[in-house]
């Protein structure tokens, strides 16, 4: 089901934890959606030097964090807003069809994180980093398709049902 | 190391002698059943046979209410959409519970579709549905009651012979989803009083891709398929002889063998949900305790999600399931957690344990000592466990 790349980050998942005083926290997801992501960072000179993950998902999820997390360390800021789910998904071989749209939550995550850091230095005091309710398409990136979770066909995003096996899917638009 | 197969549920071993029984069926060369000459008669012959052992395990009167089809899924989309069709100038109006099988819900869904109505029982903290509710539920549109036997998720066993008097009353026809039960724990549709009942052969260790659908005479239901007049005109199509033989043969097995059966999966049951508690703190055992299938413990381990512990088990040979794997694609929290009041986060976590008489207490012992060891990796890489 999942490529050599996506089991190795499953399998032995880099940069696991969390870090104390953090200088960016960015959470995103929710058990609804099948997954939770914290991304944790420190940053010195604009430079993420220590990124750490917890992950609450499947294996996708899990290898999308891993690899998140490599391909963050060492960047600058700019270079790391620069890393978008399709690049996390593509480092990672692909991902299953049906995986890209609950599982490509690594980037939202690593994007909220920097704005966390970027907030807190020009002052800005925002509330706690609430979990997204809701499972929002425009946070996708790379143009996928949104495809029915039940049988894998292409619908349109205001579908109300499935043209293809009749499941609701307004729930989770 | 061997392989520790936990997923009965997704795929029975085929027992020995019903191997052995189809590669004689493959090589006897069979011919077709309805054909009026000899090799038709040979064939006819162990159609009849098989028929016959079939009706012997679910104590059917006579063997030709036994309609023969490619499994559970066929057999319920027939049953439904059979007498559905059958009886649409009488109503529109289906009854059933809020933790059947996809094949039921989607099936209802697609009927839904062209305007029939739907009644959905809610199910107790234990996954039983109270035949009360049935009772209510019921109107004069109502044209079929449909209630599964036992929950391929949780194990919890229907009161189905309650539900049967009410809808015996009132002449409405009862579909019984009775895929997880049948060959597992006695089925008698006698006792029963059930209208429709289906089953499907691998769940008591035959071939897949085989099954069939009881059906009381009197029944009236509009074939699925139509053409030829095979399986006393409800099915058309020449039979799946060499996996109906498999058939036959595992349930004639299933009825020798099922209190031996029944003794030993529940030892393991008992061993395996204790083992359980001792081993994984904040777990939930889900079903009811005692009005369950013995083969089966679905249980719902906090903060972490059922691919993960999936994967790492299968890197360790220990096969296991999450919710159905019909559902592993789904992504979404399995409706009969949901039901039986577990959280989504809760429900994500959530393993099925299956087994068999070939399972040891042994093979339950080592899933329990790895279990131990994949839950803590995967906590420790949690955000929502606090340790």
């Amino acid at each position: 089901m999942y490529s050599s790349t996506v089991m190795d980050h499953f399998k032995n998942p880099r940069n696991v934890g969390e870090i104390e005083n953090a200088d960016g926290i960015g959470e995103v997801g929710n058990p609804l959606c099948g997954d939770m992501m914290s991304i944790y960072l420190k940053i010195e000179n604009e430079t993420i030097t220590d990124i750490k993950f917890k992950t609450f998902g499947c294996g996708a999820a899990i290898a999308v964090s891993s690899m998140l997390t490599e391909m963050a360390k060492g960047k600058t800021l700019d270079e790391a807003k620069k890393i978008t789910n399709k690049s996390v998904a593509e480092a990672l071989e692909g991902l299953p069809k049906n995986k890209l749209h609950c599982s490509n939550l690594g980037a939202d995550a690593l994007h909220l994180a920097i704005q966390d850091y970027e907030d807190k230095k020009a002052g800005i005091v925002r509330p706690k980093p609430k979990r997204e309710d809701k499972h929002d398409h425009e946070e996708h990136e790379g143009g996928e398709q949104c495809t029915c979770p039940y049988c894998n066909i292409e619908v349109t995003e205001d579908a109300m049902f499935c043209t293809g096996c009749g499941h609701m899917l307004k729930s989770l638009h | 190391m061997k392989l520790i197969n936990l997923d009965y549920l997704s795929a029975n071993p085929i027992l020995p002698e019903v191997q052995e029984a189809m590669i004689t069926a493959i090589r006897a060369d069979y011919g077709n059943p309805s054909s009026p000459h000899q090799l038709g008669d040979l064939a006819a012959e162990a159609l009849q046979k098989a028929r016959e052992s079939m009706a012997r395990l679910i104590n059917s009167p006579t063997p030709q209410e036994i309609v023969f089809t490619s499994g559970g899924t066929e057999s319920i989309n027939q049953a439904i959409k059979g007498v559905v069709l059958a009886n649409s100038k009488k109503g529109n109006h289906i009854v059933t519970s809020n933790i059947e099988h996809n094949a039921v819900l989607r099936t209802l869904r697609r009927l839904r579709m062209l305007d029939y109505k739907v009644s959905s029982v809610a199910v107790d903290e234990n996954g039983r549905v109270n035949p009360a509710d049935v009772a209510k539920a019921v109107t004069d549109q109502t044209i079929l009651v449909t209630i599964m036997h036992s929950n391929n998720e949780i194990g919890t066993i229907q009161p189905i012979e309650e539900i049967a008097r009410i809808t015996r009353e009132k002449k409405i026809p009862f579909h019984c989803d009775a895929v997880t039960s049948v060959g597992v724990v006695p089925v008698d549709v006698r006792k029963l009083g059930v209208d429709l009942l289906s089953f499907s052969a691998n769940q008591f260790c035959g071939p897949s891709g085989v099954g069939g659908l009881y059906v009381r005479s009197g029944t009236v239901l509009w074939p699925l398929l139509d053409g030829g007049v095979q399986e006393n005109n409800k099915r058309a199509g020449t039979e799946n002889l060499i996996g109906i033989i498999g058939l036959g043969t595992a349930a004639e097995l299933a009825l020798r063998d099922m209190d031996s059966r029944i003794k030993h999966c529940l030892s393991l049951k008992k061993k395996l949900i204790q083992g359980l508690k001792n081993t994984v703190e904040e777990i939930f055992i889900n079903g009811h305790p005692d009005l369950s299938l013995p083969n089966l413990v679905s249980v719902s381990i906090k903060y972490i999600e059922g691919e993960g512990i999936v994967l790492m088990l299968d890197e360790e040979k220990i096969l296991v399931s999450t919710r159905s794997a019909c559902a592993a694609g789904a992504l979404q929290a399995s409706h009969v957690l949901l039901a039986i009041g577990r959280d989504f986060a809760d429900a994500q976590g959530t393993l099925v344990v299956t087994f068999g008489q070939e399972t040891t207490e042994g093979d339950i012992e080592r899933f329990l000592t790895v279990l131990k060891t994949v839950v803590q990796t995967l906590r420790d890489m949690s955000p929502l466990y606090k340790k």
